[in-house]
């Protein structure tokens, strides 16, 4: 669980499964949803899992959404713009992805 | 500090990564008037030290330390130097030849240059201990780069849980910003210091004994500290619920928690100069692989220098040292003529090397992981992209995996997104204590780039010169 200092007010949104989730231009996926509350960013394929951000550095993966419907990006490696679609992920990525 | 408009085809120097090393590196060698390219993945110039450090929300204030701001004159100095800083440039591929395959917006380009100097830092060391998958279990370097680029701050009952300086840093952060920590469990083994001891006297000498006493101060009295924990699982179901650990004395305690944040101290980040084929030997010390590098930060590739953590952990100051040291190289291979004017400036960099890696060995040995959190066992899960629990590697050891690169064959440990990062020191020192062999002996995945993601697509969108035609076809 993650909280906002004052000097990183939120400034623009996006949606995370459909709802819309308050972020600051410059911040990545991750910071978003990490203070959004979101600790859960998918399940994995292996055992279908929760998984969350990890390593915050690029290194884990486990941090994987989609965004703008292309699949598996790493969260935490993006920055958010305003009216990006994430998605949370459930097993696989999507063929279609 | 401004991106390039544009990549170029070749370079004099390519440095990857933007951290202390990399700044000081690409600095030096655009100063001297070669044609320098930096790539770094992240959006901004800092490295994970001085993450941000150019755009991070938090205002000049006390909440991140002095230490950290040092990193905006680094950057400062390398935006005023001419470089083509390449931002969000992941690199995933470099040849013996020195030919950087790096994508750049989801377009792929292949670069050569004359000299590359790999500046790829550290990455956190692998904390295997049950639970350590569940949401809500975080490393401690994750939290303070949340803090640095986003301005975010843990909340609700939150327990840290390692050994070494960040852990401690990173609480007085927080402490700064007005967040609350309930507990620092303290994973130093008590006989650490009796095996840090003959290091002392350098480092008592070093800058690094002052900033230590200061940290200590500042937080013992204001947090719960738990010293000499010798079990540590985090449990819950879908997401962190508790803590659960046990003291040397034997007392088991579990406490409620939403955000676990674990550290145990940082390794070379070698994935690139591992998949370019350079020579790399196990450091019993720190515990991890580092390449083999000459007094000029050479590599066993011809052309190949690497400065800084990824050449075995040396800390940011050091760091940037390094970077000078291999760009004095660089400039005395490519422009002898530039070299005669920096012999001073080498001088003192290495004089400045030399003390701020004076009280290094103390800090290994004060802050070496016990065994039982880098050698998992049983249920732990080793592997986290292909689950790959203790057991099983042990059952695979049973059966005559020989080595980690068998290991895959046998299990898929290692082969998800990941490629072995957050498991590979893990898996050779597992391999190592069930055949009885040094780990040097065991050695490493063999790891092949592409070292990060890149899609057919960007692939396939290469200019098809020779050099694009060789990445991606061998005849």
């Amino acid at each position: 669980m993650f909280r906002r200092l004052p000097d990183a007010a939120a400034t623009l949104t996006v949606t995370v499964d459909g709802a819309p989730v308050a972020a600051r231009a410059g911040e990545s996926v991750a910071a978003a949803l990490l203070a959004a509350g979101k600790l859960r960013f998918r399940d994995t394929p292996a055992s279908g899992a929760a998984r969350g951000p990890y390593c915050m550095m690029g290194v884990c993966f486990d941090c994987l959404v989609a965004i703008d419907g292309a699949g598996n990006r790493q969260a935490c490696m993006v920055p958010v713009r305003d009216g990006m679609a994430i998605e949370t992920q459930t097993g696989a990525r999507k063929i279609e992805r | 500090m401004n991106p390039a408009r544009a990549v170029e085809e070749f370079y004099d120097v390519a440095v990857i990564g933007a951290g202390p090393a990399g700044l000081a590196a690409a600095t030096v060698c655009a100063r001297a008037g070669l044609a320098t390219a930096l790539f770094d993945e992240q959006p901004g110039p800092g490295g994970q030290i001085y993450r941000a450090v150019a755009g991070t929300p938090l205002k000049r204030d006390t909440i991140l330390g002095a230490d950290y701001w040092r990193g905006a004159s680094l950057v400062a100095d390398c935006a005023a130097s001419g470089v083509h800083y390449l931002p969000n440039a992941t690199v995933w591929s470099l040849s013996p030849e020195r030919e950087i395959g790096v994508s750049l917006a989801g377009v792929a380009h292949m670069i050569r240059a004359r000299r590359v100097i790999l500046a790829t830092g550290a990455i956190e060391r692998p904390f295997p201990i049950p639970g350590w998958t569940l949401p809500g279990v975080m490393t401690v370097g994750a939290a303070q780069g949340l803090l640095k680029s986003a301005g975010l701050v843990p909340t609700g009952r939150v327990v840290l849980a390692g050994t070494g300086p960040l852990l401690w840093l990173f609480a007085r952060q927080c402490l700064a910003a007005g967040a609350e920590i309930a507990s620092l469990l303290d994973t130093t083994p008590r006989g650490n210091i009796v095996r840090a001891l003959p290091h002392a006297a350098p480092f008592v000498a070093s800058p690094y004994l002052g900033k230590g006493l200061a940290l200590l101060q500042a937080v013992r009295p204001r947090i719960k500290i738990v010293r000499n924990v010798e079990a540590l699982a985090a449990e819950g179901s879908g997401r962190l619920a508790a803590v659960r650990f046990r003291t040397a004395r034997g007392a088991e305690d579990r406490v409620g928690a939403d955000l676990l944040l674990l550290h145990q101290g940082v390794v070379p980040n070698v994935n690139l100069a591992m998949a370019a084929g350079v020579r790399h030997v196990w450091d019993g010390e720190q515990l991890c692989f580092v390449p083999t590098l000459s007094r000029d930060l050479a590599s066993s590739i011809e052309g190949v220098a690497i400065a800084g953590d990824g050449g075995g952990i040396v800390g940011a100051e050091a760091s940037a040292e390094q970077g000078r040291i291999a760009a004095f190289a660089a400039i005395r291979a490519i422009k002898p003529a530039e070299a005669a004017s920096l012999i001073g400036a080498e001088a003192e960099a290495r004089r400045n090397l030399a003390r701020w890696r004076s009280g290094r060995r103390f800090l290994d040995r004060l802050y070496r992981p016990p065994d039982q959190f880098r050698i998992a066992e049983g249920d732990t899960i080793v592997c986290r992209c292909e689950e790959v629990k203790a057991h099983e590697i042990s059952e695979a050891i049973a059966l005559g995996c020989t080595g980690p690169n068998q290991l895959k064959a046998f299990t898929r440990c290692g082969m998800g997104p990941c490629q072995g990062r957050m498991c590979g020191l893990t898996v050779t020192e597992i391999i190592a204590a069930g055949r009885g062999v040094a780990p040097g002996d065991i050695g490493y995945y063999r790891l092949r780039p592409p070292v990060k993601p890149v899609t057919v697509g960007a692939l396939a969108g290469l200019p098809a010169g020779d050099a694009a035609t060789r990445a991606v076809v061998r005849e």
